[in-house]
């Protein structure tokens, strides 16, 4: 193959690494807003959570800085997800039964936080200099980077499908049946003796593991975090992605996290060669307004998203 | 001991209490926490410094300063109409889309499309502006020595008076006149308040005109003490639901209240502990106050 192919081959393979895992966090919040209608509006706290548990775990020590287990990446993934939901588990037994609002300003405030040790908690998470040489996996193969990109890509696509496959299963079963009545009338479910505070805790709880997950993931594939790659603005893309691609449907999530961060790259291709350096900084910032503008004309014209959520009554009925 | 830290809290505290009466008031009458707000202070405090500008370059000389303030009646007027088209940019957002999906009964995902427009306006102003500080003035002012060895600027002053006056206006708007009985009418029941003839809409407007209109005034004033840039409502936005969950959603004196709490909270946490953890004080509060009383000082339930 010739070096140009070789180039744009090992690009593709790290812009879907990306895309996927913006896609696994996405499916953490389509199982909290798309299934059981809870707000989290701290999406990249979360993330962060669990990205970094899993570099402290299993990166090598540094002089003042906690952690450097060096443990297994296995371990250093699962007891990010562990992190996720455990931080989920503890804002939605605070908020959980009072005002849905409230959820959402917690959340807020998690990632605020979140931000804020990551700043500043230099022995903890490397302050703004972040996390540098986490382990990856199939580190072996670095030297040809054809080769490293495709596995890492394999090995999150393999975990991609897992996690969309058991998401699956989930929504179909009467645990996700239980959830969807939930959200649509709390008190009819209450009546069946489904307790929905109990329902939705569990439920967001999970979504929060697989934001860890993805945090992990990111890591792993990175290499490298600093509290640069858990702003503000990946709440929001994460949150684009849902409600383009379509909230309640798990193959809407994935097809929105291809086409946000498609729209993502593209743009930003377009505004480098279209502005000069000096300008770039403002470019950058209308790319944010493009997103958006998506974000909102969507919600107000295709409420339902690209594909949206699948009739649960019957096939034969419109809904 | 030093009690400065407390006549700063008091200071950063004014302006959380005018955002925050914005924040309570769009929760009580709308019901959704707009995670915009915060940009409605960014905006009114950019749009005074547009106009200022503008003015200046009108008459051919920047708008001169009355001793012993850093800023005259000019910039004054100027924050006043920004005020005013700051409400006008709630009212249009309103228009274009949190009317739209209250029409159509989604109000459930209003948050959401709110937490959009808090990203596009924010990016507005960076690409606008660029994210470079700016300020209204560049003299320095000198402290003025006050009791217990605490100092205060005299724009820190003005801006202490400015939001008592705009505390009483706005309580006793809420409370004694018409069209405040007809907002307390729909935070309690929007459909009943309809029924007997109050016009929900006009109150809407209404609503959103005066959260806008304090936000903007918030905004100029924490542009003055300390500087103007892209994210400095957005920064305050935890802070400012914190003084709204802590005074009681829904409540004006809640929220004034309120505010004081949070920035007197910070500004002690700035004090004894450090700057860098300034952030985490109206999270630590809002978790308390979730724990012990979720309803707050003032509010009724949760």
């Amino acid at each position: 193959m010739s070096g140009a192919w070789t180039g744009w081959l090992a690009y593709a393979a790290s812009f879907g690494v990306m895309v996927l895992i913006q896609g696994v966090a996405c499916l953490g919040l389509n199982l909290q807003w798309g299934q059981t209608g809870l707000f989290n509006v701290g999406v990249a706290g979360f993330v962060a959570v669990g990205a970094y548990t899993s570099a402290l775990l299993t990166s090598a020590a540094v002089d003042g800085r906690l952690g450097g287990y060096e443990l297994p990446l296995v371990i250093g993934v699962v007891a990010a997800m562990a992190a996720g939901g455990l931080v989920s588990a503890a804002v939605g037994a605070l908020t959980l039964r009072l005002r849905s609002d409230y959820l959402a300003i917690a959340t807020f405030g998690i990632a605020v936080v979140v931000d804020l040790v990551a700043r500043n908690a230099a022995g903890l998470t490397g302050g703004t200099l972040g996390i540098s040489f986490i382990p990856r996996p199939f580190e072996a193969l670095a030297e040809r980077p054809l080769t490293f990109a495709l596995a890492t890509f394999a090995l999150v696509a393999a975990v991609t499908l897992l996690a969309y496959l058991l998401l699956e299963r989930l929504v179909a079963s009467p645990w996700g049946r239980v959830l969807r009545a939930i959200r649509e009338d709390e008190r009819a479910a209450a009546s069946l003796g489904k307790s929905a505070a109990s329902y939705r805790l569990q439920a967001f709880t999970v979504g929060g593991a697989l934001m860890g997950l993805a945090g992990a993931l990111q890591a792993h594939t990175l290499g490298f975090i600093s509290p640069e790659n858990f702003a503000a603005a990946v709440t929001f893309q994460v949150w684009a992605m849902l409600v383009v691609g379509g909230t309640g449907n798990n193959r809407g999530v994935l097809l929105g996290a291809l086409l946000v961060s498609a729209l993502w790259s593209a743009t930003g291709l377009a505004t480098a060669a279209a502005f000069p350096p000096e300008e770039q900084a403002r470019a950058a910032a209308l790319r944010i307004v493009a997103i958006g503008v998506l974000l909102s004309a969507t919600i107000l014209w295709r409420p339902r998203g690209l594909l949206g959520e699948r009739t649960a009554v019957s096939r034969h009925l419109d809904d | 001991m030093n009690l400065q830290f407390l006549m700063d809290g008091l200071v950063v505290g004014a302006t959380l209490a005018l955002g925050a009466t914005g924040v309570t008031l769009t929760y009580a009458n709308l019901r959704f926490a707009n995670f915009a707000h915060g940009e409605f202070l960014s905006w009114g405090a950019y749009l005074s410094m547009t106009l200022a500008g503008l003015a200046g370059s009108l008459l051919g000389a920047p708008l001169a300063a009355r001793e012993p303030f850093s800023i005259g009646v000019g910039l004054l007027g100027c924050a006043l109409v920004a005020a005013a088209l700051t409400g006008g940019l709630a009212l249009l957002i309103d228009a274009v889309l949190f009317r739209r999906l209250r029409e159509r009964g989604t109000a459930v995902t209003a948050v959401m499309a709110s937490f959009g427009v808090s990203m596009a306006l924010r990016a507005l102003l960076e690409a606008l502006y660029t994210t470079r500080p700016r300020y209204y003035s560049q003299e320095l002012q000198i402290a003025l020595p006050l009791a217990e060895g605490m100092r205060a600027t005299p724009d820190q002053l003005a801006v202490c008076a400015v939001t008592v006056l705009l505390a009483t206006g706005v309580t006793l708007l809420i409370g004694r006149t018409a069209i405040g009985r007809r907002m307390r009418a729909v935070a309690e029941n929007p459909s009943l308040a309809a029924v007997v003839g109050v016009d929900v809409a006009a109150v809407i407007r209404a609503t959103w005109l005066l959260g806008g209109a304090l936000a903007a005034v918030a905004g100029v004033a924490l542009g003055l003490l300390v500087q103007v840039r892209p994210s400095m409502g957005a920064e305050l936005l935890l802070p400012m639901f914190a003084a709204a969950i802590v005074g009681g959603i829904g409540s004006v004196p809640g929220a004034l209240i309120g505010g004081v709490i949070v920035g007197v909270a910070e500004a002690t946490t700035v004090r004894f502990i450090g700057a860098e953890w300034r952030a985490a004080v109206s999270f630590a509060l809002l978790i308390a106050v979730l724990l012990v009383r979720p309803s707050g000082l003032f509010g009724r339930r949760a």
